[in-house]
């Protein structure tokens, strides 16, 4: 590209126009006349950056780039540990891909925005019912930011101090967590099944089905919140509510979790969605947007952005939280991933992980060398002990185009979290069985 | 009266038809999507007591419900179909080539915990970024961690705290915040557990340096700072504001949610920020999706670098490969601000932009963002109160006060009657400090036919407001609905479907 006279395609006014709209501005006669306040020995310094490129060199050198990636899809893979390789129907991305939805602003002007707001009511319908919570608000950053803020919303519920997490909970999530909390008043207490809890406590966070894969006993530990007027908090993998009872009917306060899994695809590690539902008397405490069915001067149904007074533009240093821009788009992702799989999709999907990770759990458990750690109940993750350590099993692996499980052996010895979805047919699965029986022989 | 209108009940009922919700919809047996059958054989199931009962999900077809998005989509406004002349938001035009690029397999299909050798792609694109958004900001160092701008700023009051606690300061707790700043600033402040302190602007839209003088004790953590401010002005008083900041022992901290005024044309490192945030969804061209997905860079001269959030990545040549790229902590990090490394989708995209307009491209943002700005100022200010008449920078704040004082016509009023022009409203009531504002940003993407027809528009809707004011009171008139009881929305929540 001839960059001496570079013309941004972004960029519609000619030379000509800008000379013609500078005659009609006050006192200018150039375009640096514009610029007079800023300070004169620091303008106009030169920009370190590449040179332009045309589209077509663009799409060519980001495609070289993403080339250097191993992508799950041509490699068969089995991580999950937060974000989840599923399938998504053509429609989400055909609708999140609509301008309409995807340039529009945040729904501050209701009339102009029914679009976006009803979509958003719809998720936050669909997450009430999925969860079987009262109410649930637009979504979050992602489902770490989530729970970090559910924290904050039990300590300035309960008036309490304290936050007992359990140590099964996703490690990543616990450094958000441990970020959120660092300016605050509120420690964390990790704690596992048989800890007791101190009075203090805001609130008990578990993860559904735990880091490592297991069911978690909700009905315990519901009852140990309840005896210590902490609240229950509950992160949830939304896909495993396509079967599992949610934790509404054991009684949780405040429902998380990763909402990624539900028609957002990997991306990486972002954007995702957060959800966040809890009881409808906490109305007034949760963070995030929050979307309200109302009347309009007609008389005609519609809906608004609601109790904006909890929010950072209006209460300033006083808001519940100080999230401004959120995850509009990935929310709108989730909706229509959840409309169209419906009421027997979701189960089956369910389903499907479920049954495919107990089919390779119990073949990876007959190899020799490799244990199943997992002895309770799990939904679709567990670990497994490798006879070496996972790292050098993952390379090996690669080399058979399969991209292996977390290797978590800080924490369990030799130790790989290992996950399957509806998108590890059972070809793939017996392949990475063949080569973990390899690995083991070699 | 128009013979083509269609009666009044189909009107009613072809809204319903429209708006009626999923669950309203659902019938016993529809699918919307086929999924397969198991391949596995058949395995013990999990005792019934782990089971739910019921899934209460809809049960539409696919047709139904793509029809029934598309119907919805429509009812929004949007960049591609309308101009959003919408103060410090930089509603700009969002690329094309970036949304392919970043549903590219090989960048969207990638998993955040593949080991590093497998997204070497991946890395290089975040660790160039890292450097592109530090050159143009004159800082040392980036982390892409924070995952909207608001992050970001948590992120640089959390780094704030803890590089004055490193150097044993325990004392420094207070926040000096300029009373023109964003709500997210003092609110991102408050959870990095500082006291807020609000700093007037003086009559020239500036910091008041007086002012700025005697809230300065021992106890100054730092000073938030929106440059340009959320007046579409230069603060002139910045080197004086840095020196009398930094002395004092305080942290400077750029809100950057005016950066596209700046591109280019100065760098916020060289005059005097130690940390500044940039919202990659206003300045680099990632789509707002109705409320983001966005994210906030967030870059620190190199005495903060050790502090950032993490991942940052890092690259050391090696002599296997160029390629050697890998996700690091520093070293006395504030910690990690989201699940994975960043919104790696909305940076895809700002890496993107970036390469598309290159250091020639870049620099001619500012540029026509100024102008479009202070075209519209030159044109309106004869029609509307401008309270701080000075050349403005992107973006131009007028005040409705002087249509209140006739009859009672406010800014909601004339931004909801732009709307039946086509026009997305300002940004209204805000800054706080001008009494009925409405803060204009152009943008550089917008051209001079629809600056024209923008600014005719508004001299129009002047007019109407003295000669008609009851059809700026009623406005919009054309959309699915017409202005909504936000008080009913609140007294009474109805947040979610529920079975009639």
């Amino acid at each position: 590209m001839d960059t001496k006279k570079f013309i941004s395609r972004y960029t519609p006014n000619t030379s000509i126009q800008k000379n013609e709209m500078l005659k009609k501005i006050p006192g200018v006669t150039t375009v640096e006349d514009l610029f007079a306040d800023l300070p004169s020995n620091l303008i106009n310094p030169q920009l370190n950056l590449p040179n332009a490129l045309s589209e077509l060199e663009l799409k060519n050198e980001i495609l070289a780039t993403s080339n250097l990636n191993d992508t799950p899809g041509e490699f068969s893979s089995f991580l999950g540990a937060g974000s989840y390789r599923q399938f998504i129907p053509s429609i989400v991305r055909q609708i999140t891909s609509r301008s309409e939805f995807m340039t529009s602003y945040t729904p501050y002007q209701p009339e102009i925005s029914q679009g976006t707001l009803q979509a958003h009511y719809e998720f936050q319908s669909m997450i009430c019912q999925l969860t079987n919570m009262e109410i649930a608000n637009s979504g979050m950053y992602d489902g770490a930011s989530s729970m970090a803020e559910a924290a904050l919303m039990s300590a300035r519920i309960t008036k309490k101090k304290r936050i007992a997490v359990l140590k099964t909970v996703s490690p990543s999530c616990i450094d958000v967590l441990k970020t959120f909390l660092e300016a605050t008043e509120i420690e964390i207490d990790l704690i596992n099944n048989s800890t007791s809890l101190n009075p203090d406590t805001a609130c008990i966070i578990l993860q559904q089905p735990s880091f490592l894969g297991n069911l978690e006993d909700l009905e315990r530990f519901s009852n140990l919140a309840k005896k210590n007027d902490s609240l229950l908090v509950v992160s949830v993998d939304p896909i495993s509510l396509g079967i599992i009872k949610p934790p509404g009917d054991y009684g949780a306060d405040i429902v998380v979790g990763e909402g990624q899994s539900l028609g957002i695809s990997t991306t990486f590690g972002g954007p995702y969605v957060g959800i966040f539902a809890c009881k409808e008397k906490f109305i007034r405490q949760m963070p995030g947007r929050i979307v309200g069915q109302t009347l309009d001067t007609e008389g005609k149904t519609g809906y608004v952005l609601t109790m904006q007074t909890r929010e950072q533009h209006i209460r300033r240093e006083k808001a519940t939280s100080n999230i401004c821009t959120s995850v509009g788009l990935i929310a709108l992702g989730t909706t229509v991933y959840l409309a169209a799989l419906g009421k027997s999709g979701l189960k089956q999907i369910a389903n499907l992980c479920y049954e495919k990770a107990h089919y390779a759990a119990n073949m990876i458990d007959s190899i020799p060398g490799y244990t199943v750690v997992n002895n309770g109940l799990f939904f679709r993750e567990f670990v497994i002990k490798c006879p070496i350590p996972p790292k050098e099993v993952n390379l090996l692996l690669i080399k058979n185009k399969i991209i292996g499980g977390l290797d978590i052996s800080s924490d369990v010895e030799n130790g790989m979290l290992i996950c399957f979805t509806e998108m590890n047919s059972k070809k793939e699965i017996d392949n990475l069985i063949d080569s973990l029986k390899n690995i083991q022989a070699t | 009266m128009n013979m083509n209108k269609i009666p009044n009940e189909y009107h009613i009922k072809k809204q319903n038809l429209i708006r009626k919700l999923l669950m309203d919809r659902s019938q016993p047996g529809k699918i919307g999507a086929h999924t397969p059958e198991s391949d596995v054989p058949k395995q013990q199931q999990l005792p019934s007591q782990y089971l739910r009962d019921e899934l209460p999900l809809p049960e539409v077809s696919e047709n139904e419900i793509v029809r029934y998005f598309s119907q919805l989509s429509q009812f929004n406004f949007s960049i591609d179909h309308n101009f959003y002349p919408l103060g410090s938001c930089a509603m700009k035009y969002n690329p094309k080539i970036n949304d392919e690029i970043a549903s590219l397999p090989g960048l969207s299909e990638i998993h955040p915990l593949q080991p590093e050798e497998s997204v070497q792609g991946a890395l290089k694109i975040i660790f160039e970024l890292q450097g592109f958004l530090a050159e143009i900001t004159g800082l040392h160092s980036t982390s892409l961690a924070p995952m909207a701008g608001a992050e970001a700023e948590l992120a640089g009051m959390l780094i704030t705290r803890s590089f004055h606690q490193n150097n044993g300061d325990n004392h420094k707790t207070k926040i000096l915040i300029t009373d023109s700043a964003h709500g997210t600033n003092p609110a991102s402040a408050v959870m990095a557990g500082f006291d807020v302190i609000s700093i007037p602007s003086d009559q020239n839209g500036n910091t008041d340096l007086e002012a700025l003088r005697s809230a300065i004790n021992d106890d100054l953590a730092g000073l938030m700072i929106t440059q340009p401010s959320t007046l579409g002005l230069f603060d002139t008083n910045i080197i004086e504001i840095c020196k009398t900041v930094k002395d004092a022992g305080g942290v400077l901290y750029g809100d950057g949610a005016n950066l596209n005024a700046l591109l280019g044309r100065i760098k916020p490192g060289d005059l005097g920020f130690d940390i500044f945030h940039s919202n990659l969804h206003k300045t680099f061209t990632q789509p707002h999706g109705g409320g983001g997905p966005g994210a906030g860079a967030i870059m620190v001269s190199e005495k903060f670098s050790q502090y950032l959030p993490s991942p940052i990545v890092r690259h050391s040549a090696n002599i296997q490969s160029e390629n050697n790229y890998s996700l690091t902590s520093p070293e006395n990090s504030i910690g990690k601000m989201g699940g994975f490394h960043g919104n790696f989708g909305a940076l895809v995209r700002a890496y993107s932009y970036i390469k598309t307009l290159g250091k020639q491209g870049i620099n001619q943002i500012s540029l026509d963002a100024v102008i479009n700005a202070n075209y519209i100022k030159s044109h309106l200010q004869e029609y509307y109160d401008l309270p701080i008449k000075r050349t403005c920078m992107h973006e131009v704040v007028f005040s409705a006060s002087n249509f209140k004082k006739l009859n009672g016509i406010k800014a909601i009023d004339i931004a909801k009657r732009l709307i039946d022009y086509g026009i997305h409203p300002p940004t209204m009531y805000f800054p706080l400090i001008i009494d009925e504002a409405l803060m204009i940003e152009p943008t550089e993407t917008e051209s001079k036919e629809t600056l024209d027809y923008f600014i005719s528009t508004m001299i129009q809707i002047a007019g109407e407001a003295k000669a008609n004011p009851d059809i700026l009171r009623n406005a919009p008139h054309n959309t699915p609905n017409s202005r909504l009881d936000e008080a009913l929305a609140a007294r009474k929540p109805n947040l979610r479907w529920k079975k009639k």
